[in-house]
């Protein structure tokens, strides 16, 4: 069953204290969202009922603040698939309801099934958390803008920092899951694009079970130690974990002291609840305030997807999704994210350029591109795949 | 020598200087620099050591404060600078270009403003959700305005009656009587209240929203919005031009300056800023200063460490002045020889030379300067 409810309508309601003169453009777009696994190894990961919505609503309203002065009207209509439900119906049932757009929070297997069967119809996709690079290459599509990071651009804007920091040497510690192995790789180009070394690989293999119990710490406190014993030097260890099964039980139980980054330590990542810089503060607040909860990197994707289109409907001053691809795409597109510079389109993939927070949880520790690693055209552009090596030919 | 410090240049470059009130926090760090024989102000002044373009700027700076010390002496004035994680605000002479004081504030001070009469200072304390009332002659805090919560930036009304003030956590634009301290009264705008503006005769108030993107125009007498104009994104400052013809909004993140037309609403021109060897994502245009004649306006352009002159009749740009990092607000001397600059990550004041338009100084001021402004006797 689908859970659904119509949301924004109220909030619209509520913030229309100025009615327009003409009749509102009203825009309705889809939260189409995964339940995301409780196997978290923290149990401040778990994640919350109203994750990457809780975004999208901030979106809402912050668009209907602007609506109210431009004579504009924004609803999400939210539908969460139970597991195992088909994301293709759901996603055609939101499009059936009128929605132009859908933010997806989607495996890239059923993202590609929805962009596919969208095709014919009107509505542009938002992916909001799926980095897996292959959907910005060889499986791109024309109906789908990426907000979420490729894992190449989450690995490139740490290998920056750590080339910066002269960190060159990397142990890599990668999981046994396919993700993991596919971060891996994203490492080990990101070392090859930004001349660090990986001086050994060790695989830390899922032996399946729970992830807590009540022993606790006591035998992880002896495993970790004889995974990283006897290592060529190096200067920082680099955890592989998309599936979350050991990342953060390295930090302070590596056999030769030193830092951890990637998957626990220092991580890369879009959006962190500690951060708070470029008047991001603001935004942490609106959120905090709403819904009690800190607003993490799902939430904050789905805020800009929803905030592109109330910039897109507003400078288009259309609805029509045709026309809202065409200016998210075009020169005159740019949006800010509180991430210090604006962010833009790429339009040879449509991936959201944009700078990479470098968190170690509780505080945003630097944000990568990092002084010194120039491009030609936008430095953002030296974090992930960029124009010259894309594999995307958009249908 | 100095073992206790990192041998990272750049890292040295953040710590604290000696004598500001940054946070309690920093106390430590702040007695170790004690140690560092160059003492603070050649480490504010040898920042950016990666620029040789910049090496050239610094010794020129250096030559010509020399020069400007050898010529007449301006008036000398007092310019208050506010120092956002100082929780200070730094006093400078004008004639000696150097800072003569530094006051204890509330928490995150940021706008700054003088009563028309010179005789109080009004300084945003957005993180203590009010704004503080110093007295100039005695540097005490005497008092506070009713703010809404997390004051930003304020203006006063022509006549010095009304404070208006942008409260970026609620969304409004709150309006004080500047003389029995009370709210007259408040106007919802877009989402982020930043930038405010009035015009000459004290009709339109103007505010920018930084999450809106736009600029609400609102008729002072009956606090209704006229009109609500669409800029670039992160709309962050407005400026009339003195003679109202021209309504200026800087965006920050857009990298663009929107011409409005206070009559029609409409833009007119969009003014784009192009450095070479820096990418446009950089250029962030926030503070501007027209000078009293209306000729030339002066537009700080953040993270891209440069003022842009700009030519108001061709909105051409004349030239751009190489300052310190991420410069946010501008306030002219009232004899407009000087224009001073507010940089918050070199913890310093550019003076530029207004006549000759050249940069001739920095002056240390406290942790992260943002706001800033000049009593004009």
């Amino acid at each position: 069953m689908i859970k659904r409810c119509v949301i924004g309508a109220s909030i619209a309601a509520l913030l229309s204290i100025l009615p327009a003169a003409a009749e509102p453009l009203r825009v309705k777009f889809g939260v189409l969202r995964q339940q995301h696994s409780s196997e978290t190894l923290s149990i401040l990961d778990l994640p919350a009922e109203d994750d990457t919505l809780a975004g999208a609503l901030i979106g809402v309203a912050d668009n209907n603040t602007t609506g109210r002065f431009t004579g504009q009207s924004y609803e999400a209509i939210d539908a969460k698939l139970a597991s195992g439900e088909d994301a293709v119906a759901a996603a055609q049932k939101l499009v059936d309801e009128g929605a132009i757009a859908i933010i997806a929070d989607l495996p890239a297997d059923d993202l590609l099934h929805v962009a596919d069967a969208l095709k014919s119809r009107d509505a542009l996709l938002f992916n909001v958390s799926a980095t897996d690079d292959r959907l910005r290459e060889d499986d791109c599509r024309a109906n789908v803008v990426h907000v979420a990071p490729t894992r190449s651009m989450l690995t490139d804007g740490l290998a920056q920092y750590l080339v910066w920091k002269q960190w060159r040497r990397w142990l890599l510690v990668k999981g046994s899951h396919p993700r993991d192995e596919l971060l891996a790789a994203a490492y080990r180009a990101s070392a090859k694009k930004f001349g660090a070394k990986i001086v050994d690989e060790r695989v830390y293999v899922d032996t399946e079970g729970g992830r807590r119990s009540d022993s606790g710490s006591v035998q992880t406190q002896r495993l970790i130690p004889p995974l990283t014993q006897g290592a060529p030097a190096y200067d920082v260890l680099i955890a592989a974990d998309e599936s979350e099964v050991f990342g953060n039980y390295l930090p302070y139980r590596t056999w030769d002291p030193r830092p951890v980054a990637g998957s626990a330590g220092l991580a890369p990542m879009s959006w962190d609840a500690a951060h708070e810089q470029w008047g991001a503060a603001q935004l942490q607040n609106r959120f905090r305030k709403e819904f009690r909860r800190g607003m993490n990197a799902r939430d904050h994707q789905a805020w800009v997807a929803a905030r592109m289109i109330g910039e897109a409907a507003t400078r288009a001053s259309s609805a029509d999704p045709k026309e809202l691809a065409a200016f998210l795409t075009g020169p005159d597109f740019s949006i800010a994210a509180f991430k210090g510079v604006r962010l833009s389109v790429r339009p040879w993939n449509r991936q959201l350029r944009q700078p990479i927070l470098l968190s170690d949880g509780r505080m945003t520790v630097s944000v990568s591109p990092q002084e010194g690693f120039l491009h030609q055209t936008s430095e953002l552009d030296t974090l992930g795949v960029d124009k010259p090596e894309t594999k995307c030919r958009l249908k | 020598m100095n073992m206790t410090l990192t041998n990272n240049f750049r890292a040295r470059l953040l710590l604290p200087f000696t004598g500001e009130g940054g946070p309690t926090k920093w106390g430590r760090m702040r007695a170790l620099e004690k140690t560092v024989p160059n003492g603070p102000a050649s480490v504010a002044h040898s920042r950016d050591t990666f620029s040789r373009e910049r090496e050239k700027g610094r010794a020129f700076r250096m030559f010509a404060a020399a020069a400007v010390f050898l010529s007449a002496p301006a008036h000398a004035f007092t310019a208050y600078v506010g120092n956002e994680k100082g929780n200070t605000i730094t006093v400078i002479d004008t004639d000696k270009l150097e800072a003569v004081k530094t006051v204890k504030v509330g928490r995150r001070p940021r706008g700054i403003e003088l009563s028309k009469d010179n005789s109080e200072l009004y300084v945003c304390a957005g993180d203590d959700d009010t704004i503080q009332v110093l007295d100039t002659k005695t540097l005490k805090i005497t008092g506070n305005l009713p703010s809404g919560p997390d004051p930003e930036l304020m203006i006063l009304s022509p006549d010095g009656r009304t404070v208006f003030v942008s409260n970026e956590n609620d969304n409004l634009v709150t309006m004080i009587d500047a003389k029995t301290k009370r709210q007259i009264g408040d106007v919802p705008v877009g989402v982020e209240p930043e930038g405010m503006a009035v015009s000459p005769d004290g009709r339109i108030l103007v505010n920018t929203s930084e999450t809106t993107n736009m600029a609400h125009l609102i008729d002072t007498q009956t606090k209704q919005i006229i009109a609500n104009v669409l800029v670039d994104a992160r709309p962050r400052f407005a400026a009339f031009k003195p003679d109202a013809s021209e309504l200026w909004v800087s965006s920050e993140i857009g990298g663009t300056v929107a011409v409005i037309d206070p009559k029609s609403h409409a833009v007119t021109q969009k003014i784009r800023f192009e450095i070479p060897g820096l990418s446009k994502e950089a250029i962030q245009p926030i503070g501007i200063s027209f000078t009293n004649d209306g000729k030339r306006a002066f537009v700080a352009l953040g993270p891209a460490n440069r003022v842009a002159v700009i030519d108001t009749a061709t909105k051409k740009i004349e030239k751009y002045l190489l300052v310190g990092q991420r410069v946010w607000h501008l306030a002219f001397t009232p004899d407009e020889k000087y224009l001073l600059t507010a940089n918050g990550v070199s913890n310093d004041v550019s003076v530029i030379d207004v006549a000759s338009l050249k940069v001739v100084k920095s002056i240390p001021v406290g942790a992260f300067p943002w706001g800033i402004a000049v009593a004009t006797k």
